[in-house]
């Protein structure tokens, strides 16, 4: 079997059973993708394969034999950072991190489902949608962050996607409580 | 995850033939198997692989329908534009299930095949006829506030998961299937499912090796309003506690069709001619749709912690028709 990761041939035979995040990060050295759940169900293992956002956990390595493969570590290196990475960064988009790459390489695939025009639960109109903060979190609810860094992660992805900084939340002092 | 044998498939013929044998399935996206077989739910001694397989595409028909490839994945469906001209229902429907992730990778026939989320179906240390036929139901008498109030029987009352289904149901899908024999067969979603009777363990008409290739939808309605509302314990990436899906057609004031399905309610999409009949040709007021609640739930029966499931599916087919007939 072989596979393009990160724009690298890799050649192996694994056990049939070895999804495609096992096959990263047990056989091929590539640990930045993590295993959350192990169920689909957190996205921390989200991975970029032929450049759509999938749950590496939940799919077969021998499935994708061929494929073309981007995990975090393809998306941009210390130094030489992707927009998105850069931006969580700026914006503290986490706190253990445990969950950065996989949100990443969600917000990254995420972002291009949007420029494809591609609507959400959350648009008004199928054929016009626009980013917004509910469009945002709506698109990015298969990505669990238990330290809820939502709020900043929110921000990061609004400045890769060009939206700008959402305006502040005042709440007057009377109603803080209420 | 038990071993299993890795087979790709070079045809959709060998397919069939190839998962016609005993434990033997077919995977696609994987997305409900997979997670099945690693917590040994499903343990198939054999997997056939038939992503490579050219059945991923929409095409148009000549009787103005729609043929969708069953590969082709639930984001993809989502975004054609043909679905979002003619059946929005089923657009929104798919939008209102899973995460970005998972609706990348699913696809048209594995979402129609998908498991029942019952906590016991999952919780291999306790008895499900579903799972392990004959060891009993401990959803009965257990927690169930998710699960069944119409269409159970006292071996199962699982509910069928899909919102994509439920929108195909009211949408009039046909089912396109390839037999191990090389038959080809045409199954109206109305004849697909099963309910659960004395063998919940099988939920479909489909026969051992029988490989669904395309999903059919009929020429879109004319005229109509489209609805899929969905009811749920968080505001994303949530299975339905329950949901409608509608296509409505008014004439004036006066309800000209309706077709209605809906989702977490049984073992199956859920439709019945009654909730239509209590419409169609009648003038939409809430008097006109409170009848077709009644219609709808009168052989409604919850277990406990799913009681609710009856008044708010009746509030929200209400305030669903509201919306249909902009009553």
């Amino acid at each position: 079997m072989q596979w393009t990761i990160n724009g690298q041939r890799y050649v192996a035979e694994v056990d049939v059973r070895t999804s495609l995040l096992d096959l990263a990060r047990e056989h091929l050295g590539l640990t930045g993708s993590k295993k959350g759940c192990d169920h689909g169900q957190c996205g921390a293992c989200t991975m970029l394969v032929n450049g759509r956002r999938v749950n590496s956990c939940l799919t077969l390595a021998v499935m994708h034999d061929g494929d073309e493969i981007m995990t975090i570590e393809g998306l941009g290196q210390v130094g030489n950072l992707h927009a998105m990475q850069s931006a969580f960064v700026k914006h503290d988009g986490y706190q253990c991190g445990y969950c950065t790459p996989g949100q990443i390489c969600s917000a990254v695939g995420m972002l291009d489902e949007a420029k494809k025009g591609w609507a959400s639960h959350a648009s008004a109109s199928l054929t016009d949608a626009e980013l917004n903060d509910a469009e945002i979190s709506e698109r990015m609810s298969g990505n669990i962050c238990r330290c809820a860094a939502y709020p900043n992660i929110v921000d990061a992805i609004r400045e890769v996607a060009g939206l700008g900084d959402r305006e502040p939340v005042l709440v007057a002092a009377g109603e803080v409580g209420a | 995850m038990k071993t299993f044998q890795y087979e790709r498939a070079a045809s959709a013929e060998t397919a069939t033939t190839d998962a016609a044998t005993p434990g033997a399935k077919f995977i696609a996206g994987g997305t409900n198997l997979l997670d099945l077989m690693k917590l040994q739910i499903e343990t198939p001694g054999k997997l056939v692989d038939i992503t490579r397989l050219p059945l991923g595409d929409i095409e148009s028909r000549d009787d103005g329908g729609l043929t969708i490839g069953t590969l082709v994945p639930n984001s993809d469906l989502a975004a054609e534009p043909r679905v979002i001209e003619g059946y929005e229902v089923l657009s929104r429907a798919l939008l209102a299930g899973a995460s970005g992730q998972l609706r990348n990778k699913a696809t048209t026939g594995g979402n129609l095949l998908q498991r029942t989320r019952c906590y016991y179906f999952y919780d291999t240390a306790t008895p499900c006829n579903k799972r392990e036929p004959g060891s009993g139901c401990s959803a009965i008498g257990g927690f169930n506030r998710i699960l069944a109030v119409l269409g159970t029987s006292d071996k199962c009352i699982a509910t069928h998961p899909s919102d994509m289904a439920v929108a195909m149901r009211a949408l009039d899908a046909t089912i396109v299937t390839l037999k191990a024999d090389g038959d080809r067969r045409r199954i109206a979603i109305a004849d697909f499912y099963r309910l659960p009777g004395e063998t919940p363990e099988i939920e479909t008409v489909l026969e051992p090796g029988e490989l669904i290739t395309a999903v059919e939808l009929p020429k879109p309605v004319e005229g109509a309003r489209h609805l899929y509302r969905k009811v749920r314990d968080r505001a994303s990436y949530a299975f339905a506690l329950v949901s409608v899906a509608g296509v409505v057609v008014m004439d004036g004031t006066t309800v000209k069709s309706a077709a209605l399905a809906f989702g977490g309610l049984g073992p199956m999409p859920w439709r019945n001619p009654a909730v239509e009949a209590a419409l169609v040709g009648k003038e939409a007021s809430d008097a006109t749709f409170a009848a077709a609640a009644d219609a709808l739930l009168a052989d409604a029966r919850g277990f406990g912690s799913n009681d609710f499931k009856i008044p708010l599916m009746r509030r929200t087919l209400i305030a669903s028709l509201r919306e249909l007939t902009g009553a």
